[in-house]
């Protein structure tokens, strides 16, 4: 049996529950070969590991003689120190607040995916964003975005300004941007190349009477491209064509390129290599450092302790939990994700 | 420098690669051509039939520019056929029974195709209705509409000078002109962009590639103006296809209206959350698609110099195969204005080709039939390996 990333949309209990059955197949005699980004389930549920690596075997062996870091090193083929490139950050002003915000879903106006939620953001800070799969992490960004269907109520602050928005276009205007968890579907248009999908939700800007400056449109795509390391064989490129990766940074390019002054990142390190994953990290420190809030939405834990400052924890709807980096760890989230207080 | 040069290398290989696919199709037109000619005994390549072939495929040409659009932003006109029909009863009730100058009767004609092209653009970009069945009820529409209009009657025949936009030609002196001007215009054109190119620090090709390139679009330009004035000139509604060629392939490649509808076509939940205003651009669109089919209607109206019940009969049909033999791709997202032009003269060229060998109606449709699923088969097939 084949499992292609299997956990990658399931609940940490979920995903328990499927390694629970796989080994009960591999103790009935069915081989599997299990491909996935995250090493802690590797090093769980195999036998033996092969690393791959642009398209070429790298090393196959017993995992016993494999460490975490030694596989890590050898997918990126350098050696990494460390997992989260964690920088200390000193927290400004606010720059978001969001009061009494209330999302309802689209098919069922009545019922509420987010219930009456008060947050802030403050400049210089990673807000790490936890929570279940359907505790409403995505509803409620998208939300505030302007591209989530269901009806809202509540207020928005920016910089201390209220804001009405209505759609991404009046959220990207006032400097707010959304990396949305499905990149395929919401952010990229594969057809189009790597300028194109970076100047997309930029054209205003680089053009006059909506007559696009095409070179100025390839300058930008060329910042981008070499600010985040993007491997394209050419600005031509379609997207369609890249991996998953430097498909990730072009729209995190594109998000760049609308200077924005809070980042919504749902989910950006989701099934892109570790390589890559570390280069979004350390570009989450720089914007950062450049004065950009960042909202940090992961499922990931480690991800979250590892990068961020402030961890908010939502859970049905509600956040129910709220720690500064020094006070939190794995079971405290855990426990206020599943209900728990 | 040297990473950002390298780039720009690679970029022009790709460019040269499209060319390929584009070349295909070229050399698909220029088989048919040559299959044609040699059959004919040289009729087909005669100045006369080009200088008719360009005629015959104008109209198609005028509808499939703006198809282009409508089917590279995902949707589809089946009423095009019906409104170019409709506005050129239009057209014609004004001039005949009215006797209005053809001026005016331009004027509203196009008010007319602006105003349908609101209405349903309205009913698919703000009540959401899918185009298919939008246009679909405005094929019946406008179908019954001419019937109301022209009460069942043939009406005609118009004013000479409204003749010319259908039938007139671009004396040779003038013709030759324009040829000089639109030489001259690519020229400060070239010049200018690779001037920009320079300033903003982007590569450019070799001076001696660029004015190969500049004497090769000038020879087309002398080849084309040749042949039509060693008949009697420009066809008048051939220069409007190239008139309307030049304008919509600018609105697709370097407006954000055109990058905005391609990128709807491609992926419409992205192009939402990238902040673009999905229903301006698809009204924009079925404005653009109905100024157009009165564009044709106007067209087919002088041509025929009447305006008759069946005018404009299957028309959509023919635009939206050559939309697609040029390459747009019916899922959306893909397609160029040239391509769709290139697409409506094979048509033509089919059509004319077949019908100089006298071969019966019946079959050249059936063979036009085959040909739309051949040439989607090449460019799939094309796209496959590339």
């Amino acid at each position: 049996m084949i499992l292609d990333e299997p956990t990658s949309a399931l609940t940490e209990s979920e995903a328990e529950h499927l390694l629970d059955i796989l080994r009960e197949l591999k103790s009935k005699g069915v081989t599997c070969i299990y491909i996935s980004h995250k090493l802690e389930e590797v090093f769980d549920i195999a036998d033996s590991i092969t690393v791959l690596r642009d398209g070429k075997t790298i090393t196959s062996d017993k995992k016993e003689n494999f460490t975490m870091n030694k596989v890590i090193s050898l997918m990126v083929g350098r050696e990494l120190t460390q997992r989260f490139p964690k920088v200390q950050h000193n927290a400004g002003e606010v720059i978001l607040e969001v009061k009494d915000y209330t999302v309802y879903d689209p098919e069922i106006p009545n019922k509420k995916i987010i219930d009456n939620v008060n947050f802030y953001v403050k400049r210089g800070e990673i807000l790490g964003i936890a929570g279940l799969m359907g505790a409403g992490r995505t509803e409620l960004f998208s939300s505030i975005f302007g591209a989530y269907k269901g009806r809202k109520e509540g207020k928005v602050f920016l910089e201390g300004k209220e804001l009405t928005i209505n759609n991404p276009n009046e959220a990207i205007k006032n400097g707010i941007a959304y990396l949305s968890e499905d990149r395929k579907r919401y952010g990229l248009v594969t057809l189009m190349d790597v300028q194109e999908n970076i100047a997309l939700s930029n054209y205003d800007r680089i053009s006059k009477f909506s007559v696009i400056n095409n070179n100025a449109k390839v300058k930008y795509a060329e910042k981008y491209v070499n600010e985040l390391k993007i491997k394209t064989p050419s600005l031509a490129q379609r997207v369609g064509n890249l991996s998953g990766g430097n498909q990730q940074k072009v729209v995190l390019g594109k998000w760049l390129m609308s200077d924005p002054k809070v980042l919504f990142l749902d989910e950006p390190t989701r099934g892109i290599d570790v390589g890559a994953k570390f280069e979004i990290y350390n570009i989450m420190n720089e914007l950062v450092e450049m004065g950009v809030c960042v909202v940090f939405i992961s499922s990931e834990l480690p991800e979250i302790l590892g990068m961020c400052d402030r961890i908010l924890v939502i859970h049905e709807g509600k956040i129910n939990g709220e720690f500064l980096i020094e006070e939190a760890d794995q079971e405290k989230i855990m426990h206020c994700a599943t209900g728990g207080n | 420098m040297i990473q950002s040069k390298a780039k720009s290398e690679a970029i022009e290989k790709r460019s040269l690669n499209i060319d390929i696919r584009a070349y295909t199709m070229i050399l698909a037109l220029l088989g048919i051509w040559v299959i044609f000619t040699v059959l004919t005994h040289g009729d087909f390549l005669s100045s006369r039939n080009l200088s008719m072939l360009a005629r015959q495929m104008s109209i198609t040409a005028i509808l499939a520019t703006g198809m282009v659009l409508v089917i590279v932003a995902g949707h589809i006109d089946l009423s095009v056929g019906s409104v170019a029909g409709f506005t050129g009863a239009v057209a014609a009730i004004l001039q005949v029974i009215y006797h209005w100058n053809t001026v005016p009767t331009i004027i509203i004609t196009l008010l007319v195709g602006f105003i349908i092209g609101t209405w349903q653009g309205f009913w698919i970009a703000y009540r959401k209705v899918p185009a298919f069945i939008v246009t679909l009820s405005s094929m019946l529409v406008f179908r019954g509409g001419i019937l109301l209009i022209t009460k069942g009657v043939t009406i005609s025949p118009l004013h000479q000078d409204f003749g010319i936009i259908g039938q007139g030609y671009i004396p040779p002196s003038l013709s030759i002109a324009l040829g000089v001007i639109a030489s001259v215009a690519y020229i400060i054109i070239d010049i200018n962009n690779r001037k920009s190119r320079i300033k903003y620090g982007l590569s450019v090709p070799s001076l001696s590639i660029e004015i190969s390139k500049i004497i090769g679009v000038i020879a087309l330009i002398a080849l084309f103006t040749g042949v039509m004035i060693s008949y009697e000139g420009i066809p008048v509604p051939v220069l409007i296809v190239l008139v309307l060629v030049l304008v919509l392939t600018f609105v697709a490649n370097n407006t954000t209206f055109g990058r905005y509808v391609y990128a709807i076509g491609g992926n419409k939940e992205a192009a939402i959350y990238s902040g673009i205003n999905v229903v301006k651009t698809n009204m924009t669109i079925f404005l653009i698609m109905g100024i157009l089919s009165a564009i044709a209607g106007i067209v087919l109206t002088s041509r025929l110099n009447a305006a008759t019940t069946s005018a404009g009969n299957l028309f959509e049909l023919d635009a939206i195969a050559s939309a697609i033999i040029g390459g747009a791709s019916t899922l959306g997202g893909e397609g160029t204005v040239p391509g769709a032009i290139l697409g409506a003269l094979i048509m033509a060229s089919i059509d004319n080709g077949m019908s100089l060998m006298n071969i019966d109606y019946s079959i050249l449709t059936i063979v036009k039939g085959l040909v739309l699923v051949i040439a989607v088969w090449v460019d799939i097939s094309t796209k496959k390996r590339g």
